[in-house]
């Protein structure tokens, strides 16, 4: 009897730490989604506010006082060039993407699976440089830049980006590549292929999920990089996202703030969506290329 | 190799060139070669150039290279703001770093568990991050405002501002950096947490169950398993951290300027103040050098940590 009641007693008191562990985690979870997602839930309640109830010091500021409005949105649109800088965005994000992969992706097969001597020096040497900060060169870069002629255009970006994404991409798809066994080369040569005919036809497939994970990593780094394309591109109808926005949107002393919220949030959401789609690859990424086998 | 049966299987190429593409020393060359000329065309050249122009009178308006000496180190070490920029990039730093470190162990811990809505709670943890730094901090900027914050307007109502009072977050000196230092560790958690996870991703399953098994507990485990195996990767992930924090001015620019009165100023945003606004593009070039012992010594920290990892 009094056995039973004890294994009872302990039973329920298992129940209840696991069940406030669940609220704890619940809680906590939460509590973390909005810390970081605040400033961005802010910035969409701004971005519908009339001028009337949004620079009223007395209105509470996390509702709305007056009716919604479209208006600054479409002032986005219609009168700014934001249009014109997310369309400068994604050409140098695709023009750095295709560059990085078509560097990196060789790079990457010859040091992890060419087995020469000198690859895992090189391999460290090409993951130092991904150390070199870009406000150490920017100074230098910018005269260079004007040395050929690309000062004003966002084909400056477009040349100088792959210098960042090429070292850390080549990294990432070295941990992709070193999963594959080695014997798919053997067999695609023995089928007939030579040693690139084997590269580009059975690895490179193979290695398709590291080369998207990459893909969107170097996008996204390529849209967030700040110093290169301030110092470089002054130009309106030049300028991308990182730059445009913060520098075009204010004329002045005036801050469209409806405006530049909207613009905070139509930029954050798409590249967090997709990002969020191959985070687990990421993960997988960086642990396959700084551990060894 | 299969050279023979691919020159009888397809007849198409000529043997020279398929005996070229079967050399794997040729090959690795070939393959690593364009990577190599890139970054020293676009690394290595601008940074040789970076020290020369140190030594120089280069400027936005005369950009013929005359050797000045010191001249330039002279000026840029007896100017007062100089040195508050090399202060406050260390404070700036070291306090964001540490933590960055602390706050993303504790969201790696939240985001590993398992529950329900956890890729609605992953995606926005993660927005700070993947959202363009220039476009974050714009979002901060009026978060902060010195009139219309709503952290302002909630003081108020809880009566800890009188009812036109505000706190000026990026009006005051001292406000201002613990602002910076804030908006920087909000965009940098999430980053160190997914490289948390990764590391703890990356541990044995079954080590730690024979651990469990064998009676350790949590902390044990903790001490025992979980940070050996992850403090080289960890030490990586930290010094990048450290290298990224020390060298970036993003938050400052958009946020502040480098004011109040230079009062936030740090190495990076102060070096693209004097070298691209200002146009003296010698003085920025000696500022920004001042960025290199550091980035030398986190070098060397990396290679060893790299090394361990290769041991085990």
């Amino acid at each position: 009897m009094t056995g039973v009641e004890e294994v009872s007693r302990q039973r329920r008191r298992y129940a209840r730490r696991h069940v406030s562990a669940r609220i704890g985690l619940y809680v906590a979870a939460i509590l973390a989604a909005l810390i970081c997602a605040a400033p961005f839930l802010w910035s969409l309640i701004t971005a519908f506010k009339q001028n009337r109830d949004l620079y009223n010091p007395v209105n509470n500021p996390f509702l709305f006082n007056r009716p919604p409005t479209p208006d600054h949105v479409t002032y986005l649109f219609t009168d700014t060039a934001f249009g014109t800088f997310v369309v400068n965005t994604l050409l140098v994000g695709v023009l750095v993407v295709l560059i990085t992969l078509a560097f990196g992706l060789p790079a990457a097969y010859a040091l992890s699976r060419l087995d020469r001597p000198w690859s895992g020096p090189m391999a460290i040497g090409i993951f130092l440089v991904y150390l070199v900060p870009p406000s150490l060169l920017f100074l230098a870069l910018s005269r260079m830049v004007v040395a050929v002629g690309l000062q004003d255009s966002t084909w400056s970006l477009v040349l100088v980006y792959p210098t960042i994404t090429i070292p850390v991409s080549t990294w990432l798809l070295m941990g992709f590549l070193k999963t594959i066994p080695k014997d798919i080369e053997e067999q695609a040569m023995v089928d007939g292929y030579s040693r690139v005919g084997a590269f580009l036809r059975a690895v490179v497939p193979l290695a398709f999920p590291g080369i998207v994970a990459v893909v969107v990593f170097a996008f996204t780094l390529t849209a967030s990089e700040f110093i290169y394309a301030l110092a470089f591109v002054a130009p309106t109808g030049q300028m991308p996202v990182s730059t445009g926005v913060p520098t075009q949107l204010i004329r002045g002393d005036v801050f469209f703030w409806q405006s530049l919220q909207a613009a905070t949030v139509l930029v954050a959401v798409p590249i967090a969506f997709v990002f969020n789609w191959f985070l687990d690859r990421f993960v997988a990424g960086f642990t396959m290329g700084a551990v060894k086998e | 190799m299969a050279t023979t049966a691919d020159t009888a299987t397809r007849p198409g190429v000529t043997t020279g060139r398929r005996r070229m593409a079967d050399r794997d020393g040729v090959l690795a060359w070939a393959f690593l070669v364009p990577s190599i000329l890139y970054i020293v065309a676009l690394i290595g050249v601008p940074f040789v150039l970076a020290i020369a122009f140190a030594f120089s009178d280069v400027s936005a308006g005369d950009p013929s290279f005359d050797w000045v000496g010191l001249r330039n180190f002279e000026a840029v070490l007896d100017d007062p703001v100089f040195w508050r920029s090399l202060r406050n990039t260390f404070l700036f730093t070291v306090v964001s770093m540490v933590l960055i470190v602390l706050l993303g162990k504790v969201l790696a811990n939240i985001l590993v568990a398992d529950f329900r809505g956890k890729w609605v709670v992953r995606f926005l943890v993660l927005l700070p991050w993947t959202t363009p730094v220039a476009l974050s901090s714009i979002s901060w900027l009026w978060l902060l405002d010195s009139i219309y914050s709503p952290i302002d307007w909630v003081l108020r109502q809880f009566g800890a501002l009188g009812p036109a009072e505000n706190v000026y977050w990026l009006g005051r000196p001292d406000l201002a950096m613990g602002s910076l230092i804030a908006v920087h560790v909000w965009r940098l958690v999430p980053l160190a947490a997914v490289i948390m996870m990764a590391g703890l991703m990356s541990i044995p399953k079954d080590i730690d169950e024979a651990a469990r098994v064998d009676g350790a507990g949590y902390w044990r485990r903790m001490f025992e398993i979980t940070v050996p195996l992850v403090l080289p990767v960890a030490a990586i992930a930290a010094l990048f951290g450290a290298i990224f924090t020390f060298t970036d001015m993003a938050v400052v620019r958009v946020l502040t300027r480098g004011g109040p009165n230079d009062a936030t100023q740090v190495l990076a945003s102060w070096a693209f103040y004097r070298g691209i606004d200002g146009g003296d593009v010698a003085q920025g070039a000696v500022i920004a050098l001042f960025l290199f012992p550091l980035l030398l010594a986190a070098a060397v920290l990396i290679l060893r940590a790299v090394r361990r990892i290769e041991v085990r």
